[in-house]
C-alpha cells in the first residue's frame, strides 16, 4: 500500500517538474519564468522526496527526506523572491504585453535604482 | 510491486534528464543574467530530485545527504547572485 503511494506521489512530482521546466523554456521574460518554474519545481521536488520517503522507508531517510523538503519548501520562494528583486533592480525590462508593475509604481522601498520601462 | 517501483524510477530519470536539459538551455540561451541565475537555482533543485532518485533504486541514504547540501549550496549561490544584481553586499 505505502509503496504504491510513494509511486504515485514520484509520478505526480516528476510530472510536476516537468511542466515547470516546461515554462522556464516557454514564457515570454523573467518574472513569467520565475513564477511558473519556482513553484511547479518547488511542489514537484515535494512530491518526489514524499515518494522517496514512503518507497524506502527506513527512519533515517525519512528523517532526510523530511528536513530536505522542509528546507526546499522554505528556500526556494525565498531565492526566487531574491533573484526577482534583483532582476527588477538590474534594469530588466518587463514583457511588453504586461499590463501592471506594483513594485515601480509604489516607489521601490530600499532600492536605489529602480528599473525603467 | 518491484518491477513496478524499478520500471517508474527508470521513466522518472529519464524525465528529470529532459528538466536538466531544458534547464541547460536556458541557462545557455538566458538573455539576461537573472535568467541564468534563475535556471542554475533551478538545476539544482532538480538535482535534489535526482539525488532521492539514486537512494530509492540504490536503497542507501548517504544520496539524501548529498541532496541536503546540494539544496544548501545551490540557496546561497543563489541569494549571493541576487544580492550583486541588486547591486548590494552580501549581508545587507
Amino acid at each position: 500500500m505505502s509503496n504504491a503511494i510513494g509511486v504515485a506521489a514520484l509520478a505526480i512530482g516528476v510530472l510536476f517538474n516537468i511542466f515547470g521546466c516546461i515554462g522556464l523554456v516557454r514564457f515570454p521574460d523573467i518574472y513569467n519564468r520565475l513564477q511558473a518554474a519556482t513553484k511547479c519545481v518547488t511542489i514537484g521536488t515535494c512530491f518526489v522526496l514524499l515518494g522517496a520517503m514512503l518507497l524506502a522507508g527506513s527512519t533515517a531517510t525519512t528523517a532526510k527526506c523530511l528536513v530536505c523538503m522542509i528546507f526546499v519548501l522554505v528556500s526556494s520562494p525565498t531565492a526566487a523572491h531574491a533573484l526577482a528583486r534583483g532582476a527588477h533592480a538590474s534594469g530588466v525590462k518587463l514583457w511588453e504585453k504586461s499590463v501592471v508593475d506594483k513594485f515601480d509604481e509604489d516607489g521601490q522601498p530600499g532600492v536605489e535604482s529602480g528599473g525603467k520601462k | 510491486m518491484e518491477a513496478i517501483v524499478s520500471y517508474v524510477c527508470d521513466a522518472a530519470f529519464i524525465a528529470l534528464l529532459g528538466c536538466c536539459g531544458l534547464c541547460l538551455y536556458r541557462i545557455g540561451r538566458g538573455p539576461t543574467a537573472p535568467d541564468r541565475a534563475m535556471a542554475i537555482d533551478i538545476l539544482g533543485i532538480v538535482v535534489v530530485c535526482f539525488t532521492a532518485l539514486i537512494s530509492v533504486t540504490t536503497g542507501r541514504d548517504i544520496y539524501l545527504t548529498v541532496g541536503i547540501a546540494w539544496a544548501l549550496l545551490s540557496f546561497i549561490g543563489a541569494i549571493a547572485l541576487a544580492k550583486h544584481l541588486e547591486g548590494k553586499g552580501f549581508d545587507e
